[in-house]
């Protein structure tokens, strides 16, 4: 059975949800889980303050009503579930391995930073820094998949090591900043400089944007490797797998560092 | 030695003796199946026995477009070998020298092991740093530059140490011809059992050998006891109306896929019964103490 927090009334401050994930709630009872602090501020939340909970098995967790207040829902999570109908704010899915956060709603910045395993899916938009690494970070998104159905903001996938990020909506700035490796999918197309300074990895983006004079035009080509992913992706995105499937004109860059990466537009 | 005889055909109460081996399944995909099996037959070439090609390999099956990994028509090949490390050698020489060479080719791990064995992450180092590495959740491949666009290269493929070599069948008949169609009746059967592989020419071998020869360092020699020829001056295993030996080798990746091979294989001799086919179907062991694989012919019977 599930275990069910329902979001009692809008916080008063911002919460932080790290300690609600399954492998440090398991075994505990209502009362313990209840007392659980969650405050950001000198002034104490506990679990009970802010949720009523339905007790269930802490391997599926689901959270009725959201808050762009409650900050590293599903962080650290290795394996199980965790649902959110509504919104989150910072650092959803912060550090997860593995197991499934889905968000049914909006998610704030920083999304999925540091995943390195797993499925983080986002039913509405993502703010900015979608996967990119918090302060101090050397790498965003390590392993794992990103799925988010509606558009992200600034930065998606800044610093991406390895992983995939699938944004079904648009992206704004500069997606794909400074990637390591790893794929990068946008099909509603992006704003400025895709791919800024990355290193290695793939972005493959739904339609033609501007790039840096520092993209090189590799020509058309249908490529085995789009056609596996297309294939692996369409359980989880149509979009991506239908785009994947097309043949693509490969830029190489950026050249401006160390260039082997590249940038994919439907021909 | 009681003999069984199903539809005229007699049956020795024997049994074939085999041998654990290490094994792997890859799939190689080409834009079309004409080129998917030539990648397949060229890397599976020279490879009918360990005594001298390091690795027992072959085609097992035709894969639909629609059941490979990127969507084009594939192969599914077997590769067998007595050592894990050999496998490995003779897996990424064949997949290097013939399936990275072939046109258009990808290939794909296709068994599912904690065991591991590098195809990707050696062929990699011919991309001389422009090679890139794919991952997607658990699978990894790797994508390398060549002259027709890019080699995709899976990095690892399964491997299994409960692989199962020298599964046999030795068919006696009348005349070259009569045995010939015995033969060939068998391997079409045999053909669509999947894990199993017959590594010899077409799947028959003509040159059937006994351990060891009265010349010293010659591992093998031949199996005079089947030798028509040699009826009256050796210790022959032949009846006098037996004019020609066939003998069909089958490896599997399982002791079931063996079984199962040698028993549609059976039935396809006894069916086509003697006249056209084969008057009497033997098998091959060393005693039973060497192997620890026994198929009984009896007990393979249709």
């Amino acid at each position: 059975m599930t275990l069910v927090f329902t979001l009692k009334q809008e916080p008063d401050q911002r919460l932080d949800l790290s300690p609600l994930v399954p492998h440090l709630l398991d075994g505990k009872s209502a009362a313990e889980i209840a007392a659980i602090e969650l405050q950001t501020t000198r002034e104490k939340r506990t679990v009970g303050d802010v949720f009523n909970i339905k007790a269930g098995e802490a391997g599926t967790i689901r959270f009725e009503g959201g808050s762009g207040r409650l900050d590293n829902l599903g962080a650290g999570l290795k394996s199980g579930e965790i649902s959110i109908e509504g919104a989150v704010g910072h650092a959803a899915g912060h550090d997860m391995s593995g197991g499934r956060l889905t968000i049914n709603g909006d998610a704030g910045p920083f999304a999925g930073t540091g995943l390195s395993g797993g499925r983080l899916e986002i039913k509405g938009n993502a703010g900015d820094f979608l996967g990119a690494p918090l302060d101090g970070d050397m790498e965003g998104v390590t392993g794992g998949l990103i799925i988010v159905r509606g558009s992200a903001g600034d930065r998606t996938g800044d610093r991406l090591r390895r992983g995939t990020i699938v944004v079904e909506g648009a992206a704004g700035d500069y997606p794909g900043s400074r990637i390591i490796a790893g794929t990068l999918i946008v099909l509603g197309g992006a704003g400025r400089l895709p791919g800024y300074l990355m290193r290695r990895g793939t972005i493959v983006l739904g339609s033609a944007a501007g790039l840096s004079p520092t993209f090189v035009d590799c020509g058309a080509h249908n490529l085995v490797f789009a056609s596996v992913f297309a294939r692996l992706l369409r359980p989880d995105s149509k979009g991506a797998a239908d785009l994947l499937e097309k043949r693509l004109r490969r830029f190489g860059g950026d050249t401006a560092v160390l260039g082997k990466g590249e940038l994919f537009f439907p021909a | 030695m009681r003999e069984i005889i199903k539809n005229g055909v007699r049956i020795d109460d024997t049994f074939a003796e085999a041998f654990p081996m290490r094994g792997t399944a890859i799939i190689i995909t080409a834009p079309n199946l004409k080129w998917a099996r030539q990648a397949a037959t060229t890397m599976t070439g020279f490879a009918t026995s360990v005594i001298g090609c390091g690795v027992e390999a072959g085609i097992d099956s035709e894969v639909a477009a629609d059941k490979t990994p990127d969507g084009r028509p594939g192969v599914r090949v077997l590769l067998l070998s007595m050592s894990t490390d050999m496998l490995q050698t003779q897996l990424v020489n064949r997949a290097g020298q013939c399936v990275l060479t072939s046109p258009g080719s990808a290939v794909f791990g296709d068994l599912d092991s904690p065991d591991r064995l590098a195809i990707g992450d050696s062929l990699r180092y011919f991309g001389d740093g422009w090679q890139i590495s794919k991952k997607f959740l658990d699978r990894h491949f790797w994508r390398i530059p060549v002259m027709d666009g890019e080699f995709l290269c899976e990095a690892t493929t399964g491997l299994t140490k409960k692989a199962v070599g020298g599964g046999n069948l030795l068919i006696m008949g009348a005349s070259f011809a009569t045995t010939m169609n015995a033969a060939e009746a068998a391997i079409e059967a045999m053909n669509g059992v999947d894990g199993a592989i017959m590594p010899f020419p077409g799947g028959v071998v003509r040159s059937g050998s006994k351990v060891g020869s009265k010349y010293s360092g010659v591992p093998a020699s031949t199996n005079d006891a089947y030798c028509p020829t040699l009826r009256g001056v050796t210790k022959s295993a032949l009846d006098a109306d037996v004019g020609a030996v066939l003998e069909i080798v089958i490896d599997g990746l399982t002791e079931s896929a063996v079984a199962d091979a040698m028993r549609v294989g059976l039935a396809a001799i006894v069916k086509l019964g003697p006249k056209d086919g084969a008057l009497r179907v033997g098998a091959g062991n060393y005693g039973g103490k060497l192997g620890p694989f026994h198929f009984h012919l009896k007990d393979l019977l249709p």
